[in-house]
């Protein structure tokens, strides 16, 4: 019976992540439309950009027609979109390289310091959330209420000069430039990259501690934690045994949330290290009008925010017993 | 008037005090700064590149050999001017449509809340950097582009307010009276909801402002010679090798600025507490 039953709370589930995966997809391809109306507003286009003022009108109109541009914009859309999906997304008119080929040497740089950043800041978010909810009220809790509110505000240049400032210039611990490149070793690139993580930790873990406070605190109201707390279990134990397995829902969104916040702080730290991410590439595009390569790269950064998106939503939907055990 | 927002002042706990005193202090160089500059904007003052902090040279000077000071007063001009003339627009924008959206009923509220919710699954910082390779970054489309980018958050949270109150006894009763859609927006459910949508106007001026200076500080902001103040601290980078003020002070005053909204909203009532 119970075997049977737990079998038909697993389907549910799969049910509900199925209709989830659905409409992140949906909103992905509408986030595609958009961002593709919005490179087409563009006053003039590509082709009259390539060849510059003095071209005649006849040969903007041959390079149109061969670059495809003379087409209903549909048409160029789903084109786009299918060599987007195939995995080439046309040609970087600056760079006069596949788009594809500009990013594959990227990428994998942003992933590595968004997941170097991700291990370092995780632990010591949920050290700080955790610990300020067990002391909430206290003088501990109010310090660091002060300290994260303040940082999540702080623009990140700040943060990365007196980073520079104090591990660069007056210690001479570390290089103020990132350099990264595959023939390194470890120690050389963990020592080039130890101040964009810096940097992006502070950032992300002032978001991340804050809501993990909050995810737990919201637990700790509930009768079940009084009742612990009430039979004499140890504060340390009522946090570990009766309120993590609860509370972990939430603070999987949270790290989901505050990590999709890496995204947009990666492109101001990423420019000022002079990190070669995708990041600093995407700013590169915008300042030189590459509108394939910018369109690439923001549909990397909105793909990414959306799984983010989905992986917070799929651990609350897994972690709710309602739904497991029905 | 004046004794009332005393008293609430008064009642707020230190770190909102504090906060307070930031606001009203960006607040006030905003409108008077560029006056007391002691010396003209783009003048070149001098004989030194960023020279430390003196008598004739309170921030020191810049990578020009002009004064930080004079700069900085005129830059907190364009900061606070612009991000919160956005964040207005964001948030009137963003309110008139959940406003809409909560007496239109389904037909309205749908597509208009699928459409907000698509936009808010792109990163702000991402959708600024395609609207400003699409449209340029004048001061003016600085301002739409800040204040678009921000419209579907507070769309978000004005309509879940709307929605609750459109539900709300006074608010049939005003139907049954036969009022006009118009009227129930605006004299019912808006009274209703101005106190957190304040405060969300607060986090979307602090979000602007820090918005509008990293594009500033990427290049892509405010264009010379005009400079607010994430283009001081964009042009004077090369001086982040001997630690200059000039770097320094611009960067500091966008963060006392920003602290100081966001302390100040936390500590204000019904709000903070276990957010």
């Amino acid at each position: 019976m119970a075997g049977a039953s737990s079998q038909s709370g697993m389907t549910a589930a799969l049910i509900l992540i199925g209709k989830r995966f659905a409409s992140s997809l949906l909103t992905l391809l509408m986030v595609s439309v958009t961002i593709f109306i919005i490179a087409q507003l563009l006053p003039g286009d590509a082709a009259q950009e390539a060849l510059g003022q003095s071209a005649t009108a006849d040969q903007v109109a041959a390079l149109r027609h061969e670059m495809g541009l003379d087409r209903p914009a549909h048409v160029r859309y789903v084109s786009w979109l299918t060599g987007m999906v195939s995995g080439d997304p046309g040609q970087s008119m600056v760079a006069n390289m596949p788009v594809a080929e500009v990013i594959s040497t990227r990428l994998p740089n942003s992933l590595l310091l968004a997941a170097l950043t991700a291990l370092v800041a995780i632990p010591v978010a949920l050290s700080i959330g955790i610990g300020s909810a067990m002391n909430r009220g206290g003088r501990i809790d109010r310090a660091l209420n002060i300290a994260t509110l303040s940082m999540v505000a702080v623009p990140e240049f700040l943060v990365a000069t007196i980073a520079v400032l104090i591990f660069s210039v007056k210690l001479r611990w570390l290089p103020s430039i990132a350099m990264a490149s595959s023939d390194m070793d470890w120690g050389d690139y963990l020592r080039g990259v130890a101040m964009p993580i810096l940097t992006l930790c502070v950032i992300v873990v002032a978001q991340m501690a804050r809501m993990t406070r909050a995810a737990v605190i919201d637990q700790m109201d509930r009768p079940y934690v009084e009742m612990a707390v009430l039979k004499g279990v140890a504060p340390v134990r009522v946090v570990l045994k009766h309120i993590m397995p609860n509370a972990i829902a939430p603070i999987v969104n949270a790290m989901a949330l505050s990590l999709s916040y890496l995204l947009g702080g990666a492109v101001i730290v990423e420019t000022i290290f002079n990190y070669p991410g995708l990041a600093s590439l995407m700013v590169n595009a915008v300042t030189s009008r590459d509108m394939p390569l910018l369109q690439a790269c923001a549909m990397i950064f909105c793909t990414a925010y959306l799984i983010l998106m989905l992986i917070a939503d799929v651990t609350a939907i897994l972690a709710n017993p309602r739904l497991r055990a029905q | 008037m004046i004794a009332s927002a005393l008293k609430r002042a008064k009642a707020l706990p230190l770190s909102g005090k504090v906060g307070l005193a930031l606001v009203i202090f960006w607040l006030l160089i905003a409108l008077v700064g560029p006056m007391l500059a002691p010396y003209p904007i783009g003048a070149f003052v001098a004989y030194d590149v960023f020279d430390g902090q003196s008598a004739d040279h309170w921030l020191g000077s810049d990578y020009l050999g002009r004064d930080v000071l004079s700069r900085l007063l005129s830059g907190a001009r364009y900061t606070v001017g612009l991000a919160a003339a956005a964040a207005l627009l964001a948030s009137s924008t963003g309110t008139a449509l959940a406003l809409t959206a909560a007496v239109g009923g389904a037909k309205v509220d749908e597509p208009l809340s699928r459409f907000m919710d698509m936009l808010i699954s792109i990163p702000s910082k991402i959708f600024s950097l395609v609207l400003v390779a699409a449209f340029g970054s004048s001061l003016g489309l600085l301002l739409l582009i800040a204040a678009f980018t921000y419209v579907p958050g507070n769309y978000r949270i004005a309509r879940a307010l709307a929605v609750n109150l459109a539900q709300m006894d006074y608010v049939q009763v005003a139907k049954v009276r036969g009022e006009g859609r118009f009227h129930i927006a605006i004299a019912e459910i808006l009274p209703n909801m101005i106190h957190p949508l304040l405060a969300d106007f607060g986090l979307r001026f602090v979000f602007i402002v820090l918005l509008l200076s990293g594009l500033s500080f990427l290049g892509l902001g405010v264009q010379p010679p005009d400079a607010d103040l994430g283009s001081l601290v964009r042009e004077n980078i090369s001086g982040l090798g001997e630690g200059a003020l000039a770097i320094l002070a611009p960067a500091v005053a966008i963060a006392t600025l920003t602290v100081g909204v966001n302390l100040l909203i936390d500590a204000l009532p019904g709000q903070g507490k276990g957010r």
